[in-house]
Parts: C-alpha cells; sequence; structure tokens
C-alpha cells in the first residue's frame, strides 16, 4: 500500500527545559491511501496532541522537539512538513491536510455567514477562481454533506449541532485534501448523529479516495469505522493493528482494559471492567513502561525497561506491532 | 425590526422620565433663581419686574405644577430652554448652541481618534503578544491612572507659556472673531492641541487594554485555530476572524463614550479655560444658573440616549446572534 503520510519519532512538548511536559514520545505512524487509520487512548494520552504536532497548529508553549513527518504527494517527490516555510505550510494546510476539530459547537466564526467561511478557503488557496466559481463549490459541499445550499446565508448560531459538524466536514473537503484528521469529530453530538455523520464521511472516503486519521477515546466507534487502530498510552503508542484483530485478539494490556470497558453488541455476555487507577501525569511520567502502575499483568521487567514498539513474538504477528514485555523476549532474560 | 421598535420604546420612555425629572428637581431645591438673581442685582429690580422675571422662567405662582409641566413641554419642543442668567438675558438655547461646537469638535475627534488607535493598537499588541507591543500596555496604563486634569495642569507647566507654541487656556486667540476664515482656525485648532492631547493620553489605554485582552481571549477560541489551519493568510485571520470578534465589546464602549462626548471632559475644560459645555457647566453650577444647568443636563440625557441607541443599532449591524431571525 502506497503512503501518504508518515510520521518517524514525532516528538512534542509542552514548555521548554527541566519542566516540560512531553506530551508525545517518539511516535512513528504511516498512514496509506485511502485507509481510516483510528487514535485511541485516555484524555490526556497524548493523540490530539499528535494531530496537532503534525499539522503545526500547536499553540504555544507546544513544541515539536524531534522526528519527521513526511508528506507522500501524488506525483512529486515526498517531502517534511516539519521544515515548510511559513508560506508553503499556509498551502499544505487544507489543500493536502484538512482537519475536522472537536469543538463542533465553536468551530465556525460567528460573525461570518457559512457562505463567507467556505469560500475563505478558495480564495487564500486558489485566488484565480472567480466568485461565482467559489459560489457554486462551496454549495455543491453543502450538497455533498447532505444540506440544503439555501443554508449558505445562514449564520452558525442558525445552525443545529449536527449541521455545523457537517459544514465543517463539508469545509473539510473542499479543497479535495488527501487527509482528513478527525480530531474527536462527533464528542459533542449524540449517539445517533455520531453514526449518521460518521457512517456519511466513510461512504464519503470512498467516493472521494482520501485517507482519515480518526482521533477518538471511544474506541467502540474504531472498531466499527477504520481499517487500523493505533492505541495511544501516555503519549507513546502501545499497540498498532488491523482493526479486526485488535478487537479479536488486542496483546496489550492497556488496549484490553479499552476494549473490556464498553459492551459487545453481539457474542458472548462479558462483564464489563474499566481501568483501575488513573491516567499517567504528562509531568511524571513512570519509569519503565508507563502502564506498569496500573497494569494487572505487571511483571519484574515493566518497572525498569521501556518496551519497544515492535511486532510480536506471535505467529499470527505479521502486520500488527505492541510495546509491551508480555509479547517481546525480554533482553535480560535472553 | 421588531427587537428595534422595542428598544425605541424604551429610549422614548427614559428621555420622557429624564427630562421630568430635570423639571422636577430644580423646583424642590429650596430657593429659587429670581431669589439669586435678585441679590445680584442687589435691590435694583423693581417689583414689577421681579414678578415678569418669575414669569419669565415659568417660577409664578400663580400656576399649578401641572399646567407648568405641561408648558415646561411646549417649550422644549419649541427649543426654548428659559433665559440663562450667569448671561443673561441671552436663551439658554444660545449659551448652549455657542458653547457646543466647542466640545463636540475636541472631545468628538478625539475620542474617534483615541479609539481608532488603541483599538488598533491592542489588536497589534493582542495578536503578537509578548512582542515589544505588550510594553505599550505599563506605559498607558501609568498614563490612564494619572488624573486627566493634572496631566493638563502639567502639560500647562511644562508645554505652554508666553513664549511657547502652545496656548494655555481658551479655544481661540482672543484678538480673533470667531469666523470660518484662515486666522480663526489655525488658532483654534492651536488652542485645540494640549487638551486634546491630555484627553487622548489618559483615554487611549482603557482601549488598547480592553482590546489586547479580548483579542486574547478570542485568539484561543476553536475557529480561529480553524482559521489557521486551513491556511488562512495570517491577516484574514488576526483582523477577520480574532478582532472582527474581540471588537464587539469595544463598539458598546465607544459608542457609550460618543455620548458623553457631549458632558464634555469637565476638568480637562476647566483646567484649559475652553469655551465647551464642561465649562459653561462649571459657571453655570457657580451662579446657580438652574435654567442652563438643565439645558445642560437635558442635551447630555438626549446624547447619551441617542448613543445607547447607535450602540444598539451598531450591535445589530455587527454581530448576527443578536438579530432576531425573520
Amino acid at each position: 500500500m502506497e503512503p501518504v503520510l508518515d510520521i518517524r519519532n514525532l516528538n512534542v512538548d509542552y514548555g521548554l527545559g527541566d519542566k516540560a511536559v512531553h506530551a508525545v514520545r517518539d511516535v512513528s505512524l504511516t498512514l496509506h491511501r485511502g485507509e481510516v487509520l483510528g487514535l485511541a487512548g485516555e484524555s490526556g494520552s497524548g493523540k490530539s496532541t499528535l494531530a496537532y504536532g503534525l499539522t503545526r497548529l500547536l499553540a504555544p508553549p507546544g513544541v515539536i522537539t524531534g522526528g519527521e513527518v513526511i508528506y507522500h504527494p501524488p506525483d512529486d517527490e515526498p517531502y517534511d512538513v516539519l521544515g515548510l516555510s511559513d508560506r508553503a505550510l499556509r498551502q499544505f494546510r487544507w489543500a493536502e491536510t484538512a482537519i475536522v476539530f472537536q469543538g463542533a459547537m465553536n468551530s465556525l466564526n460567528p460573525v461570518h455567514k457559512v457562505s463567507t467561511q467556505l469560500t475563505d478557503v478558495l480564495k487564500a488557496h486558489e485566488p484565480r477562481m472567480s466568485d461565482h466559481a467559489r459560489k457554486a463549490r462551496a454549495r455543491e459541499m453543502l450538497k455533498l454533506v447532505g444540506i440544503s445550499p439555501d443554508r449558505m446565508d445562514a449564520y452558525p448560531h442558525q445552525l443545529s449541532g449536527g449541521m455545523r459538524q457537517r459544514v465543517m466536514i463539508g469545509m473539510a473537503l473542499i479543497l479535495r485534501p488527501r487527509v482528513v484528521i478527525m480530531d474527536e469529530p462527533t464528542t459533542a453530538l449524540d449517539v445517533v448523529m455520531q453514526r449518521q455523520i460518521l457512517g456519511q464521511l466513510i461512504e464519503l472516503r470512498e467516493r472521494l479516495g482520501f485517507s482519515v486519521i480518526f482521533i477518538t477515546h471511544d474506541l467502540s466507534l474504531l472498531v466499527e469505522f477504520s481499517n487500523r487502530i493505533a492505541i495511544m498510552y501516555g503519549g507513546r503508542i502501545v499497540e498498532e493493528a488491523p482493526a479486526a484483530t485488535i478487537y479479536r485478539d488486542a496483546l496489550h494490556p492497556y488496549s484490553k482494559g479499552l476494549l473490556s470497558s464498553f459492551p459487545a453488541l453481539r457474542g458472548a455476555r462479558r462483564e464489563l471492567a474499566g481501568i483501575p487507577g488513573s491516567p499517567p501525569d504528562l509531568a511524571g511520567m513512570p519509569a519503565g513502561c508507563s502502564f506498569h502502575p496500573r497494569c494487572p499483568r505487571a511483571f519484574e521487567p515493566c518497572a525498569g525497561e521501556i518496551p519497544v514498539l515492535g511486532r510480536p513474538d506471535t505467529p499470527d504477528g505479521a502486520g500488527r506491532s505492541v510495546a509491551c514485555w508480555l509479547s517481546h523476549p525480554h533482553p535480560g532474560a535472553r | 425590526m421588531k427587537y428595534f421598535l422595542q428598544r425605541m420604546g424604551f429610549y422614548l420612555f427614559t428621555a420622557w422620565a429624564a427630562i421630568t425629572l430635570n423639571f422636577f428637581i430644580p423646583r424642590l431645591v429650596p430657593g429659587d433663581p429670581v431669589q439669586s438673581l435678585i441679590a445680584k442685582y442687589q435691590g435694583q429690580l423693581s417689583t414689577k419686574s421681579i414678578a415678569s422675571l418669575y414669569v419669565l422662567f415659568g417660577l409664578d405662582k400663580h400656576q399649578s405644577l401641572w399646567t407648568q409641566y405641561v408648558d415646561y413641554w411646549k417649550q422644549i419642543f419649541h427649543g426654548d430652554l428659559g433665559l440663562s442668567f450667569t448671561f443673561f438675558p441671552a436663551p439658554v438655547s444660545q449659551v448652549i448652541g455657542q458653547a457646543l461646537p466647542w466640545t463636540v469638535l475636541l472631545v468628538g475627534i478625539t475620542t474617534i481618534i483615541s479609539f481608532t488607535l488603541g483599538t488598533g493598537l491592542g489588536v497589534l499588541a493582542g495578536w503578537r503578544r509578548g512582542s515589544w507591543a505588550d510594553g505599550l500596555l505599563p506605559v498607558t496604563t501609568f498614563f490612564s491612572s494619572v488624573p486627566y486634569f493634572w496631566l493638563g495642569i502639567l502639560a500647562i507647566y511644562l508645554l505652554a507659556g508666553p513664549d511657547s507654541f502652545f496656548p494655555s487656556s481658551g479655544g481661540f486667540d482672543s484678538e480673533l472673531v470667531p469666523a470660518w476664515d484662515q486666522y480663526f482656525i489655525p488658532s483654534a485648532i492651536q488652542h485645540s492641541l494640549l487638551p486634546a492631547l491630555t484627553i487622548l493620553i489618559s483615554s487611549v489605554s482603557g482601549w488598547i487594554l480592553s482590546m489586547r485582552n479580548m483579542m486574547v481571549t478570542v485568539s484561543s477560541e476553536d475557529y480561529i485555530t480553524v482559521a489557521h489551519a486551513k491556511g488562512l493568510p495570517e491577516r484574514r485571520v488576526a483582523l477577520s476572524y480574532a478582532a472582527r470578534n474581540a471588537l464587539l465589546p469595544s463598539v458598546s464602549g465607544f459608542a457609550l463614550a460618543l455620548g458623553f462626548i457631549v458632558g464634555g471632559t469637565l476638568l480637562v475644560e476647566i483646567v484649559f479655560s475652553y469655551p465647551g459645555l464642561g465649562f459653561t457647566l462649571l459657571q453655570a453650577v457657580g451662579a446657580k444658573d438652574y435654567p442652563l444647568m438643565q439645558g445642560i443636563f437635558l442635551i447630555i440625557t438626549i446624547a447619551v440616549l441617542v448613543a445607547n441607541l447607535l450602540a444598539d443599532v451598531a450591535y445589530l449591524l455587527l454581530d448576527p446572534r443578536t438579530r432576531k431571525e425573520g
């Protein structure tokens, strides 16, 4: 499969110097063409920071302290997004990677009409497009996400939460980007609206062929809508595998914990269990595997050494990776 | 539209209440203007002229309070605010008419400059947080915490003087006759520079501070991040997204400030002996000139109400959320 976005050893800190908090550590991920890559984890696991980091949208004091984000354009040489000049970065944004943000309610500027906010992207990225063509494209996008084009002249406060998020999705697709990052796009919406919007998005993806990075804390949504899932804990990716594999047979105890925290619709009844304890304080990370204080299966190497994300030591280990001493031979034991 | 009519109704009611109060308060104060006029002329007035003075001031005791009240309204609609007795026998409307342009031009222009300048600097300071623009804040805050009349006195002490370019008092050169000609206008501008500077320095920091803080608040809104993510030019994000939203609270403040223009910056006018409404009010208070005070209060009231109305209209235009659907 052809890669679109290659994240290599990305590190993001909040603050500088000794007091810096490492929110994202050594994250490497590859997004392939046309796939939906799910990113799951508790609050504070660094998943949103990762999304903001790879588009360089981190608000101060967030700083990228290392790594590369390689973008592969369709018929050009790959380049590092983190090395782009301000000007090139502005052109890269939205045209190649668009984002749908968490706050469905506040993502639209309250004082401008929907049409203005749809067309100003076009004005910035395709200055030679005529006014008429811009309007037509904006109308087309609204139709695409199931909003009547006569809402063009509406102000954000005149739309419901679901409609606003659809406008945002339409806006994200207006430049035909190859990557769409969805940062908890449906958290503010009710369950029915969530499925409707996500279903629509998956359908659009099949039609338009973009890739999606889908960030959420709701693993059940990911199992349903994504091809591959990466699970983050304490700023690191602890497990990455195809969605079905994670669902059937998660290897990392944290992934198992997440999976058993929501009920299955089909199959045998199982006990719902949470994960004891609370997410780690990023400023004072435990030594070794950061999950070990909460891990029911922690054993002696866990507190000492950080497990490296790699292919697990099982027969069906191809195409997946995990960072847990249970699945890797411990170097000390060898 | 319905909202607008409601507001109009509210303002008409407020205007009625204010004018009514304006009518009653002097009548509830012990003593009356004719008594002080008699004192002023030290017994040179005959009984007849005293009686006619009472009629002139609308204070003849044979009329009931209600008839006086109705007459008062009739007079207001005719633009007749009675006679001033500081400037006796000039009518109040004439005295106000002479003072008003001075105040409106001086304070009006300075307020507009102060708002524009302050808001512009505030946008800059809020958008480029932590840059040199933030250094403006302590300096301007220092100047705004200094009482502005004291700033005026200081300005006169340091800058004005017999040989200085800046005159220390008055609205124009006393040798000139007010006219729209090439001698009078430069002289008027020259006289207004120091008071204008004093008002500007003491008021600009308020605008800077409120705009900067709103910019900082608005900058952390989701739609600003979205605007950045959309790859919009920085200018557009700063102005059309951040400043456009941050401006809303300042606009109502500005409209209210416009209302207080007419009241004048009383103390500045006094310090500079500027022939505006504030200075006239001081003279009226000193002479217990009730008709003039009443007239000035009336003008101030109306100005504040009109400014409030303007603020409402501006809000309707600038913030779509205040518009009712349909």
